[in-house]
C-alpha cells in the first residue's frame, strides 16, 4: 500500500533521511530549513533505526561531523540554508578532496550575506562551480516538489556512494515550507558494509585508512586532480537528469529549475493558450547540466529564456550549452521575490519573440 | 665483548612499538612531538586496542602524524578535529577515538570546536600539544605564546595589550561539565614522558567507560620556531611555560 | 651491584638532538664525529656503564633507541 501524507518539504526530507537509512544528520538552525532538525529531534530516530542526530554549534562544525562520519562509511547528511552553506565550504571542499560520500542540502534563501529568509535560487554559482577552494564539483539534485525532494534523499545518498562525492540537493524557500502530497519510499535498511576506503579500524591483513585531502607533491595533487575531473566525466556521462514539457513543437523555449520552474510552465500554459509555441526543459541535475539536451534544442527553437530566481546565474550554462545557435535571455526576480507567470510570459514575449 | 650477551632477545626492555610505523619522523631535532606520538601508540599497543582506534590529525607541525601511527585516521580541516573526532565517535561509538591537536589548530581556530565537543562530553580523547608557537608556518605567535615571547609575528615580543594574553585552554575545558579527566603534562625528561603515558593510558581507560571527554595538553618545546638547541630549549620550557602552564592533574573523575 | 645493560642505535634514524645525553644517568652517550647520511650527528655509547633503565629510549623522539638488560642472577 502507498504511504501517501501531505508534508512540508522540510520534513518530508527529513522523513526521508530516516528512511533512506541513514546514518546520521548534523545540522545547525537556520531560516528557512529549521524544521528538519527539529522534525528529526521529534522523530528520534534514534529509537527507529539507530540513525544520530546531533545540532551542532555551527554549519562549520555540522559539515565536519558529517566527514568524520563519512569517513568511516556512514551514511552521513547536512542541512542548511544559504548563509549556512557558505560556512560549510571549506568542509565540502575537503570532503570531495578526500573522496567521502555525503548529502548536503541547501534550502536556498536571499542573498548575499544575511539577505533574506524568502526563497531564492541565487546559490546556484556556489552549487555548481564549486562555493569552497579547488578543483572540485558536487553532484548536485535541483527538486522541483516535495516528492522529488524525498526521492533525492534517497537518489543523493546512492550517488554519494556510487561515486565517492558529496552531492547537494539544491532546494529553495519555496519548496522547503510549502506542503504537497507525498509518497513516501519504504524503509531502507542501514549499511552494514565496511568499505575499504573507511576508518573502521584497522585490520591486521592491511595498511591503515587514511582519509586525508593533502598531498604534500604537487605531481600526487596532480594524479588527484585526474582522478577526481575523469570521475566528473563519469557523471557527467551516467547521470544528467531533465524533464521537458512541450518541446517537440515549440518555437521557444524556456530554461528553468526548481520552483522556478512551476511557475515557468504556467507561463507555458499561457503562451500556448495564445498560441505561442514554447516549451520547458527543466533541470533535474544542474551538475551535471544537460548540455547536450539543450543543445539539440538551440537549432529547433528561435530564442531561450532563462527563468531563475537571481540575477542570472544558470543562464550562462544555457549560453555554454547553445553555443552561439540561438539567442539566449535571462529573466529572473531575486532577493526573495518570485516571479509571476504573468511576468514571466510578459520577458518571453519583450525579450525573445519582440528582441 | 660482555655487552654482547647482553643484546640479546630476552633481555630486550625497550623498544619502538609496531603501533609506530617505521617511517622516520618529519620532526625537527629534539621537538617532543615524537615522543608524545610514542607515548600514545605505546598506550594504544598496551591496551591492545590498535584495531579499534581512530585518529584525527590536525592542520600543524602533526598534519602527517597519520604518517606514524599505524591505526586508521582522518586527517581534519584546520581546528575542525574535535568535529570530525565527533562525527567518527557518535558512528562508531566502539571505537576509541582521539585527537592530536596542537595550540594553534586546538586553541585559536578550532576553539568552538574544542569548546563545544568537551561541553557535551563526547567520549573521545583530546591530545594537546602546546608549545606556544606555529611550528610549520615558521614560528608565528600561537595563542598560547607567552607574554613577552618572540615569535615572527611578535618579533618584539607578545605584547597583551594589543595581542591579547595566552589562553589557558586547559584550565577552561577543565571547567565545563563534559570533560572527566583533564591533565597537563610534558614529554622532555623520562619521568614526565612516563606520567604522561600514565595519563594517556588512563585517559583511553576512561573513554572506554564513556565518562566524557579527556583532555590531555603536553606542554611542549619548539626548538626551531624558539631558536634554541633542544636541551636549551627544554630549559627554557621549564623556566618559562611552566610557571605559566603548571603540570599536573586538573580535574580527575570522582 | 645494578644490572648491566646496553642500546642499540639505530643510526640512521637520529637526529642528534641529545635529549638521551642528558636523560642518561651514567653518561653512557655522547655525540659522534661522524655523520649519517643525512648529515646528523648521531648518538653513540662512549662507555660500558650502561644499566638499562630505557631513560634515553623514552625521551628519544624519534625512536631510535633500543634498550636491552641482563636478567637478574637466578
Amino acid at each position: 500500500m502507498k504511504d501517501l501524507r501531505l508534508m512540508k518539504g522540510n520534513e518530508a526530507m527529513a522523513e526521508a533521511a530516516i528512511r533512506a537509512g541513514a546514518d546520521a544528520y548534523f545540522g545547525y538552525p537556520i531560516t528557512p530549513q529549521s524544521e528538519v532538525i527539529e522534525y528529526l529531534m521529534r522523530e528520534n530516530p534514534a529509537e527507529r533505526t539507530g540513525m544520530q542526530v546531533l545540532q551542532a554549534e555551527s554549519e562549520v562544525a555540522a559539515i565536519n561531523m558529517v566527514y568524520g562520519a563519512a569517513g568511516c562509511g556512514k551514511r552521513a547528511m547536512t542541512t542548511s540554508s544559504s548563509p549556512g552553506v557558505s560556512l560549510m565550504a571549506e568542509g565540502l571542499s575537503y570532503i570531495a578532496g578526500a573522496e567521502l560520500p555525503c548529502l548536503v542540502v541547501n534550502v536556498v534563501r536571499g542573498g548575499p550575506g544575511l539577505g533574506t529568509i524568502q526563497p531564492s535560487q541565487s546559490d546556484y554559482f556556489q552549487a555548481v562551480k564549486g562555493g569552497g577552494h579547488g578543483d572540485y564539483k558536487l553532484i548536485v539534485l535541483a527538486p522541483a516538489t516535495v516528492q522529488e525532494s524525498v526521492d533525492y534523499v534517497k537518489l543523493g545518498f546512492e550517488l554519494a556512494f556510487k561515486y565517492r562525492n558529496p552531492v547537494m540537493i539544491l532546494s529553495d524557500g519555496i519548496i522547503g515550507q510549502m506542503m504537497e502530497k507525498v509518497e513516501l519510499f519504504e524503509q531502507q535498511p542501514r549499511l552494514t558494509e565496511e568499505f575499504s576506503w573507511a576508518t573502521v579500524g584497522k585490520k591486521p591483513d592491511r595498511d591503515s585508512v587514511i582519509v586525508t585531502s593533502l598531498q604534500l607533491q604537487s605531481e600526487e595533487q596532480e594524479k588527484v586532480n585526474l582522478r577526481l575531473q575523469a570521475k566528473y566525466r563519469e557523471v557527467e556521462k551516467n547521470e544528467v537528469r531533465f524533464e521537458s514539457y512541450e518541446c517537440d513543437d515549440a518555437e521557444y523555449l524556456f530554461v528553468a529549475f526548481g520552483s522556478c520552474a512551476r511557475i515557468t510552465r504556467k507561463a507555458m500554459e499561457m503562451a500556448r493558450g495564445k498560441g505561442i509555441r514554447v516549451g520547458l526543459l527543466r533541470p533535474q541535475t544542474v551538475y551535471p547540466f544537460p548540455y547536450d539536451a539543450i543543445n539539440k534544442l538551440a537549432g529547433q527553437v528561435k530564442g531561450i529564456l532563462s527563468v531563475e530566481m537571481n540575477a542570472g546565474q544558470m543562464v550562462e550554462d544555457v549560453r555554454l550549452a547553445v553555443n552561439g545557435k540561438t539567442t539566449v535571455k535571462h529573466f529572473g526576480r531575486f532577493g526573495g521575490m518570485i516571479p509571476s507567470p504573468a511576468e514571466i510570459l510578459n520577458a518571453l514575449e519583450q525579450k525573445i519573440i519582440g528582441g | 665483548m660482555a655487552e654482547n650477551n647482553i643484546i640479546s632477545p630476552e633481555n630486550l626492555v625497550y623498544e619502538k612499538t609496531s603501533v609506530l610505523t617505521d617511517r622516520v619522523l618529519h620532526y625537527c631535532p629534539g621537538c617532543g612531538h615524537g615522543t608524545a606520538h610514542r607515548m600514545l601508540a605505546e598506550v594504544v599497543d598496551e591496551l591492545g586496542i590498535q584495531g579499534d582506534t581512530i585518529g584525527v590529525a590536525p592542520v600543524g607541525c602533526s598534519v602527517l602524524a597519520y604518517y606514524y601511527f599505524d591505526v586508521d585516521m582522518q586527517e581534519a580541516a584546520h581546528g575542525r578535529a574535535p568535529a570530525v573526532a565527533t562525527g567518527i565517535k557518535r558512528t562508531m561509538p566502539e571505537k576509541y577515538v582521539f585527537t592530536y591537536q596542537g595550540d594553534g589548530d586546538l586553541a585559536a581556530i578550532g576553539t568552538a570546536e574544542t569548546l563545544h565537543a568537551c561541553n557535551r562530553g563526547e567520549n573521545f580523547l583530546i591530545v594537546f600539544i602546546n608549545n606556544g608557537i606555529y611550528g610549520m608556518t615558521g614560528g608565528q605567535m600561537a595563542p598560547t605564546t607567552l607574554p613577552g615571547m618572540k615569535s615572527s609575528t611578535s618579533p618584539y615580543g607578545r605584547d597583551v595589550v594589543t595581542m591579547g594574553n595566552p589562553l589557558k585552554m586547559t584550565e577552561l575545558v577543565a571547567e565545563l561539565p563534559g570533560t572527566c579527566f583533564v591533565t597537563r603534562q610534558s614529554v622532555h625528561t623520562p619521568a614526565n614522558a612516563r606520567k604522561t603515558k600514565r595519563a594517556l593510558k588512563k585517559a583511553m581507560e576512561y573513554q572506554k567507560q564513556n565518562k566524557g571527554t579527556c583532555f590531555v595538553e603536553i606542554v611542549s618545546n619548539c626548538p626551531s620556531g624558539w631558536k634554541m638547541t633542544p636541551a636549551e630549549s627544554n630549559k627554557w620550557m621549564e623556566e618559562n611555560m611552566f610557571p605559566y602552564y603548571p603540570l599536573g592533574d586538573i580535574k580527575v573523575p570522582s | 651491584m645494578a644490572r648491566k645493560g646496553d642500546v642499540v642505535i639505530n643510526i640512521e634514524s637520529c637526529k642528534g638532538c641529545e635529549v638521551c645525553i642528558t636523560a642518561c644517568p651514567n653518561q653512557v652517550l655522547a655525540l659522534s664525529n661522524e655523520v649519517n647520511s643525512k648529515g646528523y650527528h648521531y648518538v653513540m655509547k662512549v662507555n660500558s656503564a650502561c644499566v638499562g633503565c630505557a631513560n634515553c629510549a623514552v625521551v628519544c623522539p624519534d625512536a631510535v633507541i633500543t634498550v636491552y638488560r641482563e636478567k637478574r642472577k637466578q
